[in-house]
């Protein structure tokens, strides 16, 4: 099996070819004049032929041309009209925090760099000015198939010196391809692979179904003997897993691609099963085994070895996915949260492109060069400085405060005239008998068959925050009191801007019965003692909060039913709590105060 | 050799257009692309596709190529090349069944090699000698096993381009000239990859255009081809190894090729190699070089005192003598230099097949 390679900014000498690429790009335009005297074409033609012409021409607009000076350049593609566009991790490295974006409108736009997934090989940027740039929408690309038509729009050899990207034309060759890491970054998992000619230069631009819509993000190609020039054979990011990444991405993080904790491989009468796995794994908790067949991931079946990293090439570390693996004929579905490949230094270290790696000499300190992703800011053009902020673990912190105020904000519409009183809830458990809970500001209560359980801060008087002594109770739950004490905190408070929250970026949500739903905004509050996620749905509801209380404790997941009427999202209709991924309980609400 | 543009017909234009007519029809469909033509056509065609591993892994020669099913129990039209010098050929169908193949024999003028494997009711094209050329012009699908990308049951990849010219083919790779001069598809799109010989060419009917070449460059102008021997051509080929005809190249004395040694009684090892030494495979009973008793395995290290290195070398420093002339090879045998002569050089004819024992 044979590497396709990243396409890093040509060299000088590449720049030869643009008379071959611009006469492919003219050449259907002029074949209507030329080939086919316009009047003996019939009206359905023509009609199509305009549409081709439109849906372009639409398409075109959208498409960023990336200058970075000495460091090269690329491609992009504008997704949302306030100015965030797509592009490649291998583009923006060499270019750093601020660059210059051309659109075919002629005009050059300040960007600044948003978030970078370098395993993935992906990038998202703002351009900067107008809330009013014309965007691509991003389809589901797992709708493509092989012999679709597709188009390519970008910056070839850089070529778009007049702001002007090329077209390139082609079909779909192959769907769910799978191309190696360079050690564990630029991996393309799942990648849609195209005949349509993809070069040095249209790394990050979007590669586009006929209708127009992205279906991917161009970014490696399998060159051979006549050196770094198309043949044929380029490969696409799909639009799903950059749907996976987004929120992310969009939040200024510093993306890490899952990993399950275990390696498999084919056996040799052909099943996928577990060779490897490490028992510090979630899944190996959750009671994957050496020699399990892996049946499915993440809702999707798996049938080779390559099937299995495409699905986990695809998925954020954090995640949590179900998985089918079967033993001895029996098949268990079990829910695994995925780990990260990498360490935040590790992912560091990739994002400095191996730069502080000078040899000393000797009486000298050795002198890391600058890396260009993690400026100091006052070298930074001045219409920039202000949009980037510096922080471990993040490619730009300044958007995760922007992400984490528009949902901050989205979550007020689902919890006006919220009070501060005690709220209780009342009802019955799923399995029998009757509970009642009471959430206040210092304490938390709840009344079950099998006893009660409160919670009170330990040691408030002592001038420590609240939260300090959340406990596991009530017993067998891993923590609902504490789930719950903050999820009353977060309706109530919002955010307290301190830092200890932070926009996650976006995961699945779980419908009710337990297969992964829409992607639902993520909050992650760290506290002196644990650690808790919040979903948002759509509606700016919270569906989910799932408390940690140390960091290798078991989640305890609490899921809230939330009435459809856009009513206020403190009166779920019903409580689900799961601890460890077992069902602790379910409370059915039949009556609520607060 | 100058490729004839302008045999491009206008059809070819209109026929691009399907595409986006289908768009038209479908906006409101809701289907985000367009499964039309090209999907149908090369999903069908990939099915009789299969991607085959063998003999390489070294740079510059690939242990992978593709192959083309041919009739429901398994024959495998491929091209003839280094991957199918293994001991195990792999064969991977569709759908991700995996056989072992053994070489039923070679067309060594055609370039072609016909693989079986134990199936049954496989999908397959049927070959036939009388199918009709397609014009330039003619849109086309290209399958095969590129880069080796797809493994298992992942399905070959699909390239589209037009058929740019038929013509007879001038090709070769460094010193590896081309055996086959015949008629062969020039194709506009890159399908001369690693992996891509053996693949299948079909129209946007699914029709069975040809058998995609190997990688060679033009030799005029040096410049890489993508070309396919056309489907009659392969069908011959295909029939001919199934019926045991010896494999013959009737140019093989008056192109350049240089002189054929079996003429002195000498049966060399397979040529499939640019530099395939010159191995003795057999000796001829009542020949020069059975006179002489050469034997199998011997190996021919010069010709008089021009020392030889390949089969080609060998057939070449043939050629200079003048029928007539003494022969006097120097072998390796065991370890030793042995030195034979084996008389007269006999003429040579215009037509080998004639005089072939």
């Amino acid at each position: 099996m044979r590497r396709g390679h990243q396409l890093s900014p040509p060299s000088t000498w590449a720049r030869i070819l643009p008379s071959v690429i611009g006469l492919l790009a003219v050449m259907p335009a002029m074949m209507p004049q030329t080939a086919v005297g316009s009047d003996a074409v019939s009206p359905a033609v023509l009609a199509a032929e305009k549409l081709r012409v439109e849906t372009i021409a639409a398409a075109a607009k959208t498409a960023v041309s990336i200058f970075a000076g000495a460091s090269g350049g690329g491609s992009g593609v504008l997704i949302s009209p306030d100015g965030y566009a797509l592009t490649n991790f291998h583009v923006v490295q060499p270019a750093g925090v601020a660059m210059q974006c051309g659109l075919n409108d002629g005009h050059l736009y300040d960007a600044v760099l948003v978030g970078l997934d370098p395993t993935g090989d992906l990038a998202v940027i703002k351009l900067l000015g107008r809330d009013d740039f014309p965007a691509a929408t991003l389809a589901d690309s797992d709708e493509v198939r092989v012999g679709d038509t597709c188009f390519v729009i970008g910056n070839p050899f850089l070529l778009a010196t007049n702001l002007q990207p090329s077209v390139s034309s082609g079909i779909v060759s192959g769907v769910h391809r799978y191309q190696f890491p360079a050690g564990t970054i630029l991996e393309y998992a799942d990648c849609l692979q195209v005949d349509a000619a993809i070069n040095p230069g249209n790394s990050g631009g979007g590669l586009f179904a006929a209708n127009g819509q992205l279906i991917g993000i161009n970014g490696r190609a399998s060159f051979e003997k006549r050196g770094r020039i198309n043949v044929g054979v380029g490969y696409a990011i799909s639009a799903n897993q950059v749907q996976n990444f987004l929120g992310v991405l969009k939040g200024g993080r510093l993306a890490d691609h899952a990993t399950l904790g275990a390696t498999v491989a084919t056996s040799l009468d052909g099943r996928v099963v577990v060779s490897d796995i490490l028992e510090s794994s979630d899944a190996w908790q959750r009671g994957l085994r050496i020699d399990d067949e892996v049946v499915a991931l993440a809702g999707r079946p798996v049938r080779s070895v390559n099937g299995f990293k495409n699905v986990l090439g695809t998925l954020p570390a954090g995640w949590r996915v179900p998985l089918t693996y079967r033993r001895a004929g029996r098949p268990t579905e079990i829910t695994v949260e995925l780990a990260g490949v990498h360490t935040t230094a590790m992912l560091n270290d990739l994002v400095a492109g191996g730069r502080g790696q000078a040899p000393a000499r000797p009486g000298q300190q050795p002198e890391p060069p600058p890396n260009p992703l993690a400026p100091d800011p006052a070298d930074l053009p001045e219409v920039i400085r202000p949009l980037y902020e510096p922080r471990v673990g993040f490619t730009n912190f300044h958007f995760n405060r922007i992400e984490l105020a528009r949902v901050i904000g989205h979550l007020a519409t689902r919890s006006a005239d919220r009070k501060s009183t005690a709220w209780t809830y009342q009802g019955s458990l799923a399995g029998g008998g009757r509970f009642e809970i009471e959430l206040a500001d210092q304490s938390a209560r709840i009344s079950l068959p099998t006893g009660d359980s409160r919670w009170e801060p330990a040691v408030a008087a002592a001038g420590l925050p609240a939260e300090a002594g959340f406990d596991a109770s009530p017993p067998g739950s891993g923590g609902m009191l504490a789930a719950l004490t903050l999820w009353r905190r977060l309706l109530l408070d919002g955010s307290t801007d301190d830092g200890r929250m932070i926009y996650w970026g976006q995961q699945p949500q779980v419908n009710d019965d337990g297969t992964p739903g829409s992607l639902a905004d993520v909050l992650e509050l760290t506290t002196t003692s644990g650690q808790a996620r919040f979903l948002v749905d759509d509606t700016g509801g919270v569906v989910e909060v799932s408390f940690t209380l140390t960091p290798t404790a078991e989640p305890c997941q609490v899921r809230f039913s939330l009435p459809a009427d856009g009513r206020p999202c403190w009166e779920p209709s019903k409580i689900t709590v799961d601890y460890g991924g077992r069902p602790f309980a379910t409370f059915l609400v039949e009556k609520h105060a607060s | 050799m100058s490729l004839p543009v302008s045999n491009l017909l206008p059809g070819g234009y209109s026929r691009f257009l399907w595409a986006w007519l289908a768009l038209a029809g479908s906006l409101f469909g809701g289907r985000l692309s367009l499964a039309g033509p090209a999907t149908e056509a090369g999903i069908t065609a990939a099915r009789r596709v299969v991607k085959i591993y063998g003999a390489g892994g070294i740079r510059g020669l690939e242990a992978y190529q593709t192959g083309i099913l041919v009739s429901p129990t398994g024959h495998i039209v491929t091209a003839l090349s280094t991957v199918l010098d293994a001991e195990a050929i792999d064969c991977v169908l569709d759908d991700g069944r995996r056989y072992q193949a053994r070489l039923l024999g070679a067309d060594l003028r055609r370039e072609l090699a016909v693989l079986a494997i134990d199936g049954e009711n496989l999908p397959c094209y049927q070959l036939t000698t009388t199918a009709p050329r397609a014009v330039a012009g003619t849109r086309v699908l290209a399958l095969s096993n590129l880069f080796g990308v797809a493994v298992g049951d992942e399905r070959v990849s699909l390239q589209h381009g037009v058929i740019a010219a038929c013509v007879p083919l001038r090709a070769r790779r460094g010193a590896h000239e081309a055996a086959y001069r015949g008629d062969a598809y020039i194709l506009d799109c890159t399908t001369n990859n690693p992996g891509s010989p053996g693949g299948c060419l079909v129209d946007w009917q699914g029709q069975f255009l040809g058998m995609l070449g190997k990688e060679l460059r033009a030799e005029p102008s040096g410049i890489w081809l993508s070309y396919a021997l056309p489907a009659d051509e392969v069908a011959q080929g295909y029939e001919q190894i199934l019926a045991g005809e010896p494999s013959r190249d009737p140019d093989q004395q008056n192109d350049g090729r240089g002189y054929d040694p079996r003429l002195l009684g000498l049966e060399l090892v397979p040529d499939l190699l640019d530099q395939t030494p010159p191995f003795i495979e057999a000796v001829l009973s009542d020949s020069a070089a059975a006179a002489a008793s050469l034997q199998a395995d011997d190996l021919i290290v010069a010709l008089g005192s021009r020392t030889v290195s390949s089969q080609r070398g060998l057939r070449q420093e043939l050629a200079r003598l003048l029928p007539g002339d003494s022969v006097q090879l120097s072998l390796i045998r065991n370890g030793e230099i042995i030195i034979r002569d084996l008389g007269p050089l006999p003429p040579a004819t215009d037509n080998g097949e004639e005089v072939l024992p």
